[in-house]
């Protein structure tokens, strides 16, 4: 469905993402963790061609189609939706606006109605605060505004960056079953995240990204028991020595 | 007593209209691009000599020239969005505000070569000489024109803004461009659309105000500054804000002219900024909201 070949992007003269291929088949919840600074949210934007005249070598492809440096509003046009890191909602718009403009490039009434429905049983608290302007909602409620936003376009692919960014441990666990429940629906998803042991635990296919190339990659069952995604993604400690502390600093097996 | 302070509230709104409306057309590009449009003056003046052209060298009836001009008008700010802004790659607010000063000049050269720098009286079949009693108020034909289009043209923008696709979509990429860009908003387009519309309005302020200011490519040097008193005073984003600004600016202007100095009728627009940025810096009805993390 999704095919990244080996595409690189830079800011100026850095380079953020130094060849990466990722490849997204239906039904799939494939998730991108990394660090701060990896490059998580650089290959989202590349993918959903934010980047001017990136990236510079590689080529995106989306249902047979190359999508690559094509402007963002025909990518959405396909059936691509990305939820930003930070939610990017408009905060002056009412939450119906919101959802509303959600739908913005659809003309078909009855499946907007449909749509909408549904957001609202994902998420309630939308319905209830339908006519409160989005920016005095608070931030768990952003996000999921922003999802339900996303989820109005009634896309075939979508590109999650960081949905837990700042919300209640609880709230988070809320979010994902919600993930879950939209790809159980036949969307497609993308996830990019920094909590690992959530994003492996709903997705069946994890990259790891460092330094702007992937390092690793395998079904999240097989990362899960991975040495070094335990050490430094999941923090549990391996090897502890009789008084309590590692004796060692470990070093990560993929460099 | 009564009946003459009424009388100076009466023709301070209707002049304040004016102000109103083009303090609109202003917000509407500030809301959508944060850009400060010093050309809309010039704009204006241009799409109301273009107006003048169709009534006084073709003959054109004026119920056929108005909205000739207002299309006119709307293609005009689409182009200089267009050639002017459009253009600049990667650039700061402050860079694109010097652009529309750019584009004020040549507009303001090209109405001086075209139309010439002598002044001449707009032939509109509304007549400010004119004029009705209403118990002792007396208001001309034309201002009560101003009101009514002004009255109506918020209520429509009100109602786009609202209601409309369109509107919303406008709103949104103020707000948020990357965002309405993800939505599929096609951001270029709107923004075109947006100097059109702004441009548009201006269009009718000129057309209403050119029979007072009498036609010449200074004609809205001064309306533009009121105007822009106007919009500060409302907030610069809100639009109920540019309308009550202009509004009360038109008033308070005309009350000081009668009680205390003609000669400094203009700088008390320039006061009320002043007073306006100490008390209360955001303008009367701004709002904003602090981004959530």
């Amino acid at each position: 469905m999704l095919k990244v070949k080996n595409i690189e992007t830079s800011y100026g003269f850095v380079n953020a993402i130094r060849g990466v291929s990722l490849d997204l088949e239906e039904g799939d919840i494939k998730t991108v963790l990394g660090a701060n600074g990896a490059g998580k949210t650089t290959i989202l934007k590349t993918i959903m061609g934010l980047l001017e005249d990136q990236p510079e070598k590689g080529t995106i492809e989306f249902m047979g189609k190359r999508i690559d440096r094509m402007d963002t509003e025909d990518i959405v046009r396909l059936g691509i939706s990305y939820v930003p890191e930070g939610r990017e909602i408009f905060p002056e718009l009412t939450v119906f606006e919101n959802l509303k403009m959600g739908s913005y490039t659809r003309r078909d009434k009855d499946g907007i109605r449909k749509d909408y429905k549904r957001v609202s049983e994902y998420f309630p608290v939308l319905e209830e605060r339908k006519n409160q302007q989005a920016g005095t909602l608070s931030g768990g409620e952003q996000q999921m505004l922003a999802i339900g936003r996303a989820l109005m376009a009634r896309p075939k692919l979508l590109l999650l960056d960081e949905p837990s960014l700042g919300l209640s441990p609880a709230l988070v666990k809320d979010i994902f079953e919600i993930i879950k429940a939209i790809n159980r629906e036949g969307i497609t998803i993308l996830l990019v995240e920094q909590n690992a042991r959530m994003a492996l635990n709903i997705g069946n296919y994890g990259y790891v990204l460092e330094n702007g190339r992937i390092v690793l990659s395998d079904e999240t069952r097989v990362l899960l028991e991975n040495d070094d995604v335990k050490e430094f993604y999941l923090g549990i400690k391996l090897e502890e020595s009789v008084k309590g502390y590692q004796r060692y600093k470990r070093k990560k097996r993929w460099r | 007593m009564l009946t003459q302070l009424s009388q100076i509230i009466v023709s301070g709104l209707a002049i304040g209209s004016c102000y109103a409306l083009i303090a609109l057309a202003m917000v509407i590009i500030y809301k959508t691009s944060e850009v400060l449009n010093f050309a809309q003056g010039e704009m204006a003046m241009v799409s109301t000599f273009f107006a003048y052209s169709l009534l006084s060298t073709y003959n054109i009836p004026f119920i056929i020239a108005f909205p000739l001009a207002l299309v006119f008008s709307l293609l005009l700010g689409m182009l200089v969005e267009f050639a002017f802004l459009r253009p600049a790659k990667n650039p700061t607010v402050l860079g694109l505000i010097v652009i529309t000063l750019g584009a004020e000049m040549v507009l303001y050269g090209f109405a001086g070569w075209k139309w010439g720098a002598e002044t001449k009286s707009f032939p509109s079949p509304i007549l400010d000489t004119r004029v009705y009693n209403l118990k002792g108020i007396v208001i001309s034909q034309l201002n009560l024109w101003i009101f009514a289009v002004c009255i109506s043209l918020m209520l429509i923008l009100f109602l786009f803004f609202r209601y409309s696709k369109l509107g919303v979509a406008m709103k949104a990429t103020a707000q948020n461009q990357m965002a309405a860009r993800l939505m599929g908003i096609r951001s270029k387009r709107i923004l075109s659309l947006t100097w059109g519309l702004s441009s548009l309005i201006g269009a009718v302020a000129g057309v209403l105000i050119a029979p007072i200011t009498l036609l010449d490519p200074n004609m809205m040097i001064d309306p533009l500054l009121k105007a822009f008193a106007s919009a500060v005073l409302g907030g610069m984003t809100s639009l109920p804000g540019a309308a009550l600004g202009g509004g009360i600016l038109g008033v308070v202007e005309n009350l000081f002219g009668w009680y205390v100095s003609t000669e400094f009728k203009s700088v008390v627009a320039f006061a009320i900024i002043v007073i306006v940025l100490c008390i209360r810096p955001s303008g009367l009805l701004a709002r904003h909201y602090v981004k959530k993390v």
